[in-house]
């Protein structure tokens, strides 16, 4: 009973992006993913990445609120990522071997897939804040993902007051927005 | 201004900074105006992806931190590899690369000895067997120790030493063949070269003397002739002695003793030259076992072509043949002396036409088992 109990913290912290709760996760499962990529032809880079691919396929399913894991943490972890890399050894192209699986796993096809939706989006999002150039991308990041106040903004870019400011942002925001919404069309147009 | 102040109030609104006064007019405000009531809808879809990639990016940065600090503190692996983890690491990511290499490098080690073996000059010593019959000996042995008992019996009895006529033990068996009806007969030079006695045995079991009149050891060709008053002179012979060279995948046959009964066996001509190249012989497929050596190789129009000489030990069913036209050559050099000058071959065949069993039984009388001690 105290695993569950203890599960189900880490779950929770998982979903509040608390270090402590990713770090215990981490270091308890790490280790065995790494064993898995490195004995089916990858290297430590791709360990790392397919982790902590599989890490956010889990954080995304704990904050949707209509989680529930019926399985252990471990299990999960290693189903996400053992899918993973699969897939990322069939896009490389390579023989695709039959891991054999030292664990049971669950099916996780759904998730990965969802994951790979948000995946693109945020890229997608990354790749445009990134696009819109200095001052801009440093401005919306402040302002929308560290949550800064304009006084805030306006002392540290320099700017004579938080109206100027204001004035700036609300040009490069017009400019994220457009590329945002016509991807958003585009992406909607689709289903 | 304007845009940017509706934009202000929207966040605000959305956000919940709004004072309960200042929203209730706000809610009015999108009931009544469109644009404004779109602008929330949108704006609030587009913070919303703005707060989930904000804690997406946030939660990639942390478990970017969480895997240094990690690694740091030695709590996992990571990238550190050391001893064995790093010998085992190399070997899944290269194994699949070092079993290919591995597998070059052994064809290419077969290949390379296989090449040697085959451009190694062979030695010659044991490689063709020649053959002749080892004859069995059991018998006579069995009698001459009788004999010797008896010799023993008599001295003691009598007292008295009398020459006692020993049976001839026969070492070396073939197969030789009629160039003429009184009794000159070819065969292989190896069979008789070492014999001072010599009988021949035809088909039916007779048994004759014969002696050498001709040996030319190079191009292992004998010439005997049967001295015996049982031997009944033949007037015509039913094969020829070809003289010229055959062609390459005519069939062939042959008849011979490598068992004290004729033995027929067929096959075809491989090769015009013999083993390694010799011009005086002739490559043959047959089966052919010890005491075959000796025997006629006949073509289907019932010509000799060859003298089946030897086979090769490496090989089965690589047989090397003399070929008949140094049968020629070699009664050539027997007429020199004038007992043989008037000694005929006969060219021509006269069973062309007939039948392989019909030929065969015209044959084999002519056919005789050679035995040379």
């Amino acid at each position: 009973m105290k695993g569950d109990i203890n599960e189900k913290d880490l779950l929770q912290g998982l979903a509040r992006s608390d270090r402590k709760a990713i770090e215990t996760i981490y270091r308890e499962n790490y280790n065995m993913i790494q064993s898995l990529i490195i004995n089916n032809s990858g290297s430590t880079d791709d360990a790392k990445d397919i982790f902590q691919e599989a890490m956010i396929v889990l954080y995304e399913k704990v904050r949707s609120g209509s989680f529930e894991l019926n399985c252990l943490i471990k299990t999960y972890v290693y189903s996400v990522s053992r899918r993973l890399w699969l897939k990322r050894l069939q896009q490389m192209n390579h023989y695709a071997p039959a891991l054999e699986s030292l664990q049971d796993t669950v099916p996780v096809e759904d998730e990965i897939e969802e994951n790979d939706r948000i995946n693109n989006e945020f890229q997608a999002m990354d790749k445009a804040i990134s696009s819109l150039g200095e001052p801009c991308k440093s401005l919306l990041e402040a302002y929308y993902l560290e949550k800064k106040n304009m006084q805030e903004i306006a002392l540290s870019f320099g700017y004579t007051n938080a109206d100027n400011a204001k004035n700036q942002k609300y040009k490069c925001l017009m400019r994220l927005k457009k590329i945002f919404f016509a991807k958003y069309k585009n992406g909607n147009g689709n289903e | 201004m304007n845009d940017i102040k509706i934009l202000d109030t929207v966040e605000r609104y959305i956000r919940g900074e709004m004072t309960p006064d200042e929203r209730l007019y706000f809610e009015q405000l999108r009931k009544s105006n469109q644009e404004v009531d779109q602008l929330v809808v949108e704006h609030t879809l587009f913070l919303q992806q703005m707060n989930r990639f904000g804690e997406w990016k946030n939660f990639k940065q942390a478990l970017h931190d969480t895997h240094l600090n990690l690694s740091e503190q030695g709590k996992i692996n990571s990238n550190k590899l050391k001893g064995k983890a790093k010998v085992v690491y190399m070997w899944k990511k290269y194994k699949r690369v070092t079993a290919i290499a591995a597998t070059i490098a052994g064809i290419t080690t077969v290949a390379i000895s296989a090449l040697v073996w085959s451009v190694t000059p062979k030695t010659d010593t044991n490689e063709l067997e020649n053959l002749k019959r080892k004859l069995t000996v059991q018998e006579h042995k069995t009698n001459q120790i009788q004999s010797d008992l008896n010799h023993v019996k008599d001295k003691v009895n009598t007292s008295v030493t009398s020459p006692v006529s020993l049976p001839i033990q026969f070492k070396s068996g073939g197969t030789g063949f009629l160039i003429d009806g009184n009794g000159l007969m070819i065969t292989n030079a190896h069979i008789v070269k070492n014999s001072k006695n010599i009988r021949v045995v035809n088909s039916k079991g007779d048994q004759f003397n014969a002696f050498v009149v001709r040996l030319d050891v190079l191009r292992d060709v004998a010439i005997i002739k049967i001295d015996d008053d049982a031997f009944k002179p033949f007037t015509s012979l039913p094969y020829g002695i070809r003289k010229t060279n055959s062609d390459i995948a005519e069939p062939i046959f042959t008849l011979g003793y490598p068992r004290d009964e004729i033995v027929y066996g067929e096959g075809y001509l491989s090769a015009k030259t013999g083993f390694k190249g010799d011009t005086l012989s002739c490559q043959i497929s047959i089966a052919a076992n010890p005491g075959n050596s000796g025997g006629p190789i006949f073509n289907h129009d019932g010509e000799v072509i060859g003298i089946l000489s030897a086979k090769e030990t490496e090989a089965e069913g690589t047989v090397f043949a003399v070929q008949s036209k140094y049968i020629y050559q070699v009664l050539d050099e027997l007429k020199k002396n004038p007992l043989y000058k008037s000694v005929k071959m006969p060219v021509r065949s006269n069973i062309s036409s007939l039948e392989k069993t019909q030929q065969v039984k015209k044959i084999q009388d002519f056919i005789f088992m050679v035995k040379g001690d």
